[in-house]
């Protein structure tokens, strides 16, 4: 039987197991709205904005095992997912965005709400199609969903002119596919393993740094289980956090341009560095001839070859899934029963702990302001470090990372490669359908969270109950620290002045909010947001926190791992590290 | 360096533009670009002259490596080669730059495919350096327009690219 290409559209993803389709109708797509309206197997979330919809469903990726998708129309709702696809691109997220087109034969005539999307978005998605045949919409949809989770992952958008949803065709729907030119690395050369085990075995201060594909790749318990074995210290990057549990003693804090005393200095005086699913970001290593002034053998496991002696030239290129390389070596270094030198390890140890003594995190704490580190560190206690995360961009995300020690990969949901301010709110809206079950939090500026604030409205339209912890400094707070140290605390632009008074912007909504002024207040208000009474509303917390404080440490720009700007406690300490520093040439 | 790489990639709309989009948002050099279909349909044949550092070019590989319509990519210089481009030229032709200009083409093994009166149009085959050293060896003035293919390359011996 035949039936219309938009029906074949919604039987396709049916058939993926689609649980929610984020979207936003408009005329492009109206054809799949009905064919929708006429089904029952998803559940349609209405956004109020198109760049929210791709935020929910990227966040719906990031927060569970599978692939969230998109729906939006041509023109003006392309254009507005296109910040969303790109968010997803750079963190290598899987999604799928489907987007309508003006029909076949008016594409090329500045038709109504044309705009080229496959072109748009060209440098922004792993692939994209332009289906022109309704007979290929079911291998184009397979092979999306193949392509965005295969691999390294990310967004894959299917561009659909109009007249295609609207011709009829019979429905297959391809049991796999196969694409000649697109075959992903798996496993891992075994010569390379043997040699990276090698190294790791010889090092006298091995370090491992696990990024954003440990936890894409379900890797963690692998990654864990060889922190534990062969008694490594270890770091995650921003993406990473939860990839190592965080309030692990051999967990040493986020590395880089925020990461803490420990983590970084390890990093730049290590012997033996394995990264795993990290591509040494310029927020992470700095600059690349400071980091490799110190001699190191770098082994990198990615399974982006071209991730690969990108910034970083490195002695073991590993191309392969991290979880299959990691059970590899795991299963040589268990059969061998080999470890690393104990000694060497010791004194390495000894060393870290050192730096780990100047408690790099330290803040002054106040009883008149309110510190938005202690309301991240609060949070953590009260939610028993179980919730899930999503966080816009700046200061406040930054304290996140630091102050809330993630022990599951999947927790901790943030723009990190694009640095999107509004992912925020969307992306809890995203993870709390696809977890249904968790406490999902929202850890926000009372900036970005104006980037995307309707959608409150989505939130209370689906019951999503996330709980918004705002760090209201009433300034751009990150844009702030950066002209009080680099511009002569000359802060264009960067005050947030005429805020809404967010208590009743929730109320508005039908939610609930509180404002929050006196520290004294932070812990007994977290309880009562969090607790049983609330637990089936969404809940906004204005926290009126201290305005003038910075982010510390901080590497600033061009400076390297071994030379940061230290927290007031620590000014004094010099970056001189390791105690027979004769081996390490001029450090500073 | 300069390097050639060899591209085949399936013969699809969008993919030459995949290709040209990558170079330069990433701020890689293209000296010439030709493509065509090969023996089967489905596949198109790209050869890309550029040149960067080892670095570069061994990121500019693996990046199109990357691109899903990407079949396989080679870098010609990796092993012995052959290359060819083809110019055709419009060069003025009187008096007696007329024989002047037969003979250079007859150096340079060109061929006149088109004369007036006033003109001869050459077509002449060989590495983009012998093209080159052609437009350097006549007089600047009597040319009166040039269009070049850009390099075409291939494996010498039994080397061969395909799937
Ligand atoms: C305000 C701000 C401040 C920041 N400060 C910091 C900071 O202090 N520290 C920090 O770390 N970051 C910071 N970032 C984030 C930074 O910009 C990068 O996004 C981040 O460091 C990249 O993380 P990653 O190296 O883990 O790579 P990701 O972007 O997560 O990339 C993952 C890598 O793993 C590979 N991969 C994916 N799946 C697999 C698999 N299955 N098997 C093998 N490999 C796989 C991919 O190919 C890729 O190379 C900051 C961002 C912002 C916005
Ligand atoms: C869409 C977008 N525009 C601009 C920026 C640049 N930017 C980075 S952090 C920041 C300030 C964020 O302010 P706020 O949300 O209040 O967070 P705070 O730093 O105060 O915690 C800005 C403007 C960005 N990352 N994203
Ligand atoms: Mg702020």
């Amino acid at each position: 039987m035949q039936i219309s290409g938009a029906e074949i559209l919604v039987r396709c993803l049916q058939e993926e197991g689609v649980e929610f389709l984020f979207g936003y109708p408009g005329g492009a797509v109206l054809e799949i709205y009905d064919a929708i309206f006429r089904q029952e197997k998803f559940k349609h979330v209405l956004v109020r904005h198109e760049q929210a919809a791709v935020h929910a469903a990227d966040a719906y990726s990031r927060s569970s095992d599978k692939v969230g998708v998109a729906l939006v129309t041509s023109g003006p709702g392309a254009t507005n997912a296109v910040t969303g696809i790109a968010t997803a691109y750079m963190d290598s997220i899987p999604m799928v965005v489907i987007s309508g087109q003006v029909a076949t034969p008016a594409i090329g005539l500045d038709a109504f709400q044309e705009v080229d999307m496959v072109g748009i978005t060209r440098p922004c998605v792993k692939h994209n199609f332009l289906v022109k045949d309704v007979n290929d919409i079911a291998e184009t949809i397979k092979k999306a969903f193949y392509i965005a989770k295969s691999g390294r992952p990310g967004p894959v958008v299917v561009d659909i002119p109009k007249d295609i949803t609207q011709q009829r065709a019979e429905f297959h729907y391809p049991e796999s596919v196969h694409i000649r030119s697109y075959v992903p690395a798996t496993r891992g050369h075994p010569g390379q393993i043997k040699k990276a085990i090698n190294l790791l075995l010889e090092a006298k201060r091995p370090y491992i740094y696990v990024g954003g594909g440990a936890v894409q790749g379900n890797a963690a318990a692998e990654v864990t289980e060889l922190v534990k074995s062969l008694g490594l210290p270890c770091t995650n990057t921003l993406m990473g956090l939860g990839a190592y549990p965080g309030s692990d003693p051999q967990f040493l804090g986020m590395l880089g341009m925020h990461g803490t005393y420990e983590a970084n200095m390890a990093m730049q005086y290590c012997d033996v560095l394995i990264a795993v699913g990290a591509r040494f970001d310029d927020r992470v290593i700095s600059v690349p001839s400071h980091f490799l002034s110190q001699p190191k053998k770098i082994i990198h496991i990615d399974v982006d070859p071209s991730s690969i002696s990108k910034r970083v030239k490195v002695d073991v290129p590993i191309v392969g899934d991290v979880k299959h390389v990691l059970r590899e070596m795991l299963d040589i270094l268990r059969q061998s029963g080999q470890k690393p030198d104990a000694q060497h390890l010791a004194h390495w140890w000894k060393q870290i702990e050192e730096w780990r003594g100047h408690n790099s995190l330290l803040y002054t704490p106040s009883t008149e302001l309110i510190k938005p580190q202690y309301v991240v560190e609060k949070l953590y206690e009260i939610t028993g470090g179980k919730a899930i995360v999503a966080s816009d961009v700046g200061q406040h995300q930054m304290w996140a990372a630091q102050y809330y020690k993630f022990d599951s990969p999947k927790q901790w949901l943030n723009s990190g490669g694009l640095g999107t301010m509004g992912f925020g709110l969307p992306a809890a809206m995203g993870a709390q359908l696809a977890n249904p079950d968790a406490t999902v939090a929202c850890i926000t500026g009372e900036g970005s969270i104006q980037m995307n604030i309707q959608e409150l409205s989505t939130c209370k339209q689906y019951h999503t109950p996330v709980k918004i912890v705002a760090l209201n400094n009433r300034y751009l707070g990150m844009v702030r620290q950066w002209q009080e140290f680099f511009y002569g605390t000359r802060y264009s632009e960067s005050y947030m002045d005429a805020l809404p008074d967010f208590v009743k912007v929730a109320e508005a909504y039908g939610h609930v909010g509180f404002k929050i002024e006196n520290p004294s207040d932070v812990e007994p208000v977290l309880r009562e947001a969090f607790g049983p009474a609330l637990k089936e509303r969404l809940v906004f917390l204005d926290f009126r926190t201290d305005q003038s404080e910075n982010v510390f440490p901080m590497i600033q720009n061009g400076k390297g791992l071994d030379q940061m700007d230290l927290p007031p406690h620590m000014r004094d300490v010099q970056q001189v590290p390791f105690e027979n520093n004769r081996d390490y040439g001029n450090m500073c | 360096m300069r390097h050639i790489l060899s591209i085949l990639l399936e013969n699809e709309a969008g993919a030459l533009s995949r290709v040209v989009g990558l170079f330069s948002a990433r701020a890689y050099n293209i000296d010439s670009l030709t493509v065509s279909t090969t023996e089967d349909p489905t596949l198109s044949r790209m050869t890309i002259v550029t040149h960067g550092s080892d670095e570069v070019i061994e990121q500019i590989t693996k990046q199109l490596n990357k691109l899903i319509e990407v079949v396989k990519v080679i870098d010609l210089n990796e092993s012995e080669h052959i290359e060819r481009e083809m110019m055709l030229i419009k060069v003025r032709a009187t008096g007696k730059d007329r024989e002047e200009m037969k003979r250079m083409a007859d150096i340079f093994r060109g061929r006149i495919i088109d004369v007036t009166e006033k003109t001869y149009t050459i077509e002449l085959t060989g590495t983009s350096d012998k093209l080159g050293a052609f437009i350097e060896a006549i007089d600047r003035a009597v040319i009166l327009e040039t269009v070049r293919t850009g390099a075409s390359g291939i494996g010498r011996g039994e080397r061969v690219l395909k799937i």
